[in-house]
């Protein structure tokens, strides 16, 4: 059996990959994408802790945070498009109508 | 594998009956908002604010009463009940700015009000949280439905671009907290905080999965907080937000998050408090000094107002760094006057307001006085409060919090407190000084027919001089609401909180 600890270091890489990918991209989408991969990287931490410790409240919490990023996502993309209609634009460094 | 006994877990309705309530009543607003019009909508706020007043008076009933619901997931006590008071009354103020501002700007106000309520109910839950779980769906809950309301004005490029802002950075702290989450389930094998406060009088306390863990709960609570380094959404979202949403998301939001982050640091990690009270010591006094700093040298009112609302961040951060029940009773009455104060302020905001978000310079309130005595007279009100000048409700909000750090022996965080509130003076002085002492600005659209915005302004105003003037009972009930929390600790950690 793999040790959890294995699954624990390749979703902390992922979850690093996110971070980095949301802040070097500029592109929005990009960005949310980068954002459901930490939240997946998350989860598989939840699963290899749930297998380690034998107990199930690891998987019943992945449940909701897939639930939840969805939600996330249809919220998220839904902004996106009502920001794209009014500047024609995905790129956050060209969302710049409020600087000081 | 231990298996999941559905008949161990116990039903127990009464706990989260406002929660109920408030869930009901948003699907009610959605139904009846199907034949609500759009440009009149002042009768779906109408009734959502009665079915405010619902929730309000069942969460009065839980009062006094305390214990835990679902196997843990819901802790009941007085603080989960302090605060759902407080945010049942100051959603009511923000459904009140909303009534007359909603059908001037077209806004459907249907999903308004619903997304209003649906938000209103992550913050209570986070409130009430009794496991890391429910505080991560319930700040979803709230998160998801306010990055929708800041982009509420489709076709203002200002309110689109603060939703975009407020949804991306507001998306990236989620997975730090939820990440923390993982780590602290990894490192204590459970997810309930009581367990986890429990798993804490032993060797763990310096696991460090544990304490990445607590880390990355920080990071997540201090984005929604907004405290330095991770406020830059803040000024964005706040200025492009439809303005009753800004009053939302300075108040609401900061209540609901502000629950979840005492109740688990401030009680349920109370033991490791020496692990994370100089790292909060040092984002109090970067929150503070940043915020009012840059406060300072802002044009647009609703843009200094999210400054001074990371300023404060940072004020209740100083108690929080302070640890301790006295310091958690002064947040708690900090939090209650900076509710009523801050919406007040922004019921200000929206009075000035022509269409949207012109009239929101701070030089269009050059003369106001002159024009709109009232009007000036409560922002002078509310804008002292905020400086926090005796007798109002801000100067004793950081009176208790300062000296409750300093019976902590935070001489120098009081010290930079204490020079920040005399900067903070400038920038809040300003205004009073462009609506006495100049001449100019815009002229307010009259007031005469916005019997809600008045009814916000009178109630902010009278709740600002009185928490101000007669704190007792506030402060009393503050402090007990504070310690009940500890209720839930095992008994050893509770004993060494006395």
């Amino acid at each position: 059996m793999t040790p959890p600890s294995w699954f624990m270091a390749l979703s902390a890489v992922l979850f690093a990959i996110g971070v980095a990918g949301v802040l070097i991209r500029r592109n929005v989408i990009v960005m949310l994408m980068s954002i459901e991969l930490m939240l997946n990287a998350v989860n598989l931490t939840f699963i290899a802790i749930s297998r380690a410790l034998g107990s199930v409240d690891g998987q019943v919490i992945v449940l909701f945070v897939i639930t939840v990023a969805a939600a996330e996502a249809a919220a998220g993309l839904a902004i996106i498009i009502s920001a794209f209609r009014n500047r024609e634009t995905v790129y956050a460094d060209e969302l710049n109508v409020m600087r000081w | 594998m231990a298996q999941l006994n559905l008949a161990a877990i116990s039903y127990s309705w009464l706990p989260i009956c406002p929660l109920a309530i408030v869930a009901v009543s948003a699907m009610i607003v959605l139904l009846v908002g199907v034949h609500v019009r759009d440009d009149e909508s002042e009768s779906l706020g109408a009734l959502t604010l009665v079915l405010l007043s619902f929730a309000f008076m069942f969460t009065l009933g839980l009062l006094g009463r305390s214990g835990i619901a679902f196997a843990g997931a819901i802790s009941i006590d007085n603080f989960a009940t302090f605060f759902e008071l407080t945010i049942l009354l100051s959603v009511a103020l923000v459904v009140l700015m909303s009534i007359e501002y909603a059908p001037a700007l077209g806004i459907s106000a249907a999903e308004y009000y619903a997304l209003l309520l649906f938000s209103t109910l992550g913050m209570m839950l986070m409130a009430t949280a009794g496991d890391l779980i429910v505080i991560f769906v319930g700040f979803e809950l709230m998160s998801i439905g306010v990055y929708v309301l800041a982009g509420f004005l489709r076709r203002n490029v200002k309110s689109s671009e603060a939703a975009i802002k407020y949804f991306i950075l507001g998306a990236f702290s989620t997975g730090f907290l939820l990440y923390g989450i993982a780590l602290i389930y990894g490192a204590t094998g459970t997810i309930k905080l009581a367990a986890i406060s429990a798993a804490l009088a032993g060797p763990l306390a310096t696991n460090p999965l544990l304490l990445s863990g607590l880390g990355l709960l920080l990071i997540g609570f201090a984005f929604k907080v907004a405290a330095v380094p991770f406020h830059m959404w803040t000024p964005d979202a706040y200025e492009g937000a439809p303005t009753p949403v800004t009053a939302f998301m300075a108040v609401g939001v900061k209540l609901g998050a502000f629950a979840a982050f005492l109740r688990i640091f401030m009680v349920h990690l109370n033991l490791a408090s020496a692990h994370w009270s100089w790292v909060l010591w040092v984002i109090a006094a970067l929150t503070m000094t940043l915020g009012n700093l840059s406060a300072l040298v802002q044009t647009n009112i609703k843009r200094m107002l999210a400054y001074s609302a990371i300023a404060h961040a940072g004020y209740i951060l100083v108690g929080m760094a302070a640890a301790g029940p006295q310091a958690g009773g002064a947040i708690l009455y900090y939090l209650l006057g900076y509710a009523f104060t801050n919406l007040g302020a922004f019921a200000v905001v929206i009075a000035l307001e022509r269409r949207g978000t012109a009239g929101d310079r701070i030089s269009d309130y050059r003369g106001l006085a002159a024009r709109h005595p009232a009007l000036a007279g409560v922002m002078t009100l509310f804008l002292l409060s905020l400086t926090g000048v005796p007798p109002l409700a801000g100067f004793l909000g950081k009176f208790y919090i300062f000296s409750a750090a300093l019976n902590m022996g935070m001489i120098w965080l009081v010290i930079i407190a204490v020079l920040n509130s005399v900067v903070s003076a400038y920038y809040y002085i300003r205004v009073i000084v462009a609506m006495y002492m100049q001449e100019g600005g815009a002229e307010p659209s009259p007031l005469d027919s916005r019997p809600a915005l008045i009814a916000a302004l009178t109630v902010a105003a009278i709740a600002t001089v009185l928490i101000g003037l007669y704190p007792n009972p506030y402060m009393a009930g503050a402090l007990h609401a504070f310690t009940s929390a500890f209720g839930a600790v095992s008994p050893t950690a509770a004993l060494l909180v006395r």
